[in-house]
């Protein structure tokens, strides 16, 4: 997922009869499933549970670019290259739809990106990761992107109109990251030896945190219970992240790959793969800052806001200059 | 921060022959920098023949608190669609 910490209100969630008019009015508006619009009222916890999620969201679509970005220059051939540009470019135009989405609650741009650089708010730890090889490229489109679209999918439904919108958008576009990163793999498991050690390489390091971007256990989840009664979110960690594991220990079987999980086995009872637990130590260190590439990724950001603050503010002095002349000119 | 570029909404002809459809925002300083940044953010896979951009504060919306006074009374009437009126067969096509 890739808004994996949202705090929502923190209390429980209140039945119909302890709400008032116009909160049970707008209860009853999402359980019959019709959406709710920026101008209508919202109590505030789910206004501000939105604006978290959402900008989340945003921001991991930004930060995203970074380890994918550093392979565009190094890419095997210029189609290759060609095509990692339009996937980098798919994640910037996904961030900005996002942001106007959240910005419809009242949160401006400015604040949100401020947010992101100073370390307020926070973005998916996959993208804490390092991309070290080619294959990883390959590695990071099927799992994360695979993961995300999990995620992505029934976020489509969501009850906050905007942003059920962004999501329709975003999932058009997904599916093409998610079959040029396993094109990618299947080329390497194709190739030489060296090759195919270096796309299992890559699941190696890759499997792990694509299963964390599906949120802490729902054992842990403390804010699930409200963010579904309003239809934020629909499915909890646990039963995406299985439907996860579900569809790629097969897609996985066809490379002729081995994801790094020893208890991944069939479960003929369950019909669904049993796999291993998640090493939630090494999750919450990411989250909060401890991962291999946190410095590097806020660093980034920091230092491209801080060296387009020229042109940023120079196309703003020239538009009203323009605009002051056209006035005199009248 | 307190320079930040305006907020446009985007509307995108999706082919000859349809109307222009609301299909985001976004910001930026002027209208031609906004027609060139709807193209990079909203056309990218052929979506669409022309763009429209308009500043967000120059658009007036109705209040969801309208929508009673605003759309209630078209409810009641329902003879403006044709198929109200019953036409005999014999009389054909109408």
């Amino acid at each position: 997922m890739y808004a994996q910490q949202v705090k929502s209100t923190g209390a429980r969630v209140k039945s119909l009869e302890e709400m008032d008019a116009q909160e049970r009015a707008f209860q009853e508006r999402i359980d019959a499933g019709i959406k709710i619009e920026p101008k209508d009222w919202m109590p505030e916890g789910y206004r501000k549970t939105l604006i978290r999620q959402i900008s989340q969201h945003a921001h991991s679509e930004i930060v995203g670019q970074l380890p994918e970005g550093n392979w565009i220059t190094s890419a095997p051939t210029l189609d290759r290259k060609a095509i990692l540009i339009a996937k980098v470019q798919d994640e910037a135009g996904h961030g900005l739809y996002l942001y106007c989405a959240a910005e419809t609650l009242g949160v401006s741009r400015d604040q949100m990106t401020k947010d992101l650089l100073s370390g307020k708010a926070k973005y998916s730890s996959i993208f804490n990761y390092p991309t070290l090889t080619w294959a990883d490229i390959g590695a990071i489109g099927w799992l994360v992107d695979g993961a995300a679209i999990m995620n992505q999918v029934p976020l489509q439904r969501c009850s906050f109109g905007p942003y059920s919108r962004a999501m329709i958008r975003v999932c058009k576009e997904e599916s093409f990251h998610q079959r040029q990163g396993y094109d990618i793999m299947m080329k390497l498991c194709d190739g030489t030896v060296e090759q195919k050690e270096m796309a299992q390489d890559a699941l190696n390091r890759w499997w792990w945190p694509s299963l964390m971007m599906f949120g802490p256990s729902d054992n842990d989840s403390v804010h699930s219970a409200q963010s579904m009664a309003w239809k934020i979110k629909q499915d909890s960690n646990d039963e995406l992240r299985q439907k996860f594991v579900d569809q790629t220990v097969p897609q996985a079987d066809y490379l002729g790959l081995k994801p790094p999980d020893p208890d991944i086995k069939w479960n003929e009872a369950r019909g669904a793969y049993d796999f291993g637990e998640v090493d939630w130590e090494e999750f919450f260190r990411v989250v909060k800052g401890g991962g291999p590439c946190n410095k590097e990724r806020l660093a980034a950001r920091n230092k491209a806001w801080d060296d387009g603050a020229w042109f940023r503010d120079g196309l703003m002095a020239y538009a009203a200059t323009r605009d002051a002349r056209k006035v005199a000119a009248e | 921060m307190s320079n930040e570029w305006p907020l446009w909404e985007v509307f995108i002809r999706g082919q000859h022959g349809l109307s222009h459809r609301h299909v985001g925002s976004l910001h930026a300083p002027d209208a031609e920098m906004a027609v060139n940044n709807a193209r990079d953010v909203y056309t990218r896979r052929n979506e669409g023949v022309s763009i429209w951009v308009a500043r967000a504060v120059d658009i007036t919306a109705s209040a969801p608190g309208d929508k009673g006074p605003l759309f209630e009374p078209a409810n009641s009437k329902i003879y403006r669609h044709p198929t109200f009126f019953d036409i005999p067969d014999e009389v054909g096509k109408m």
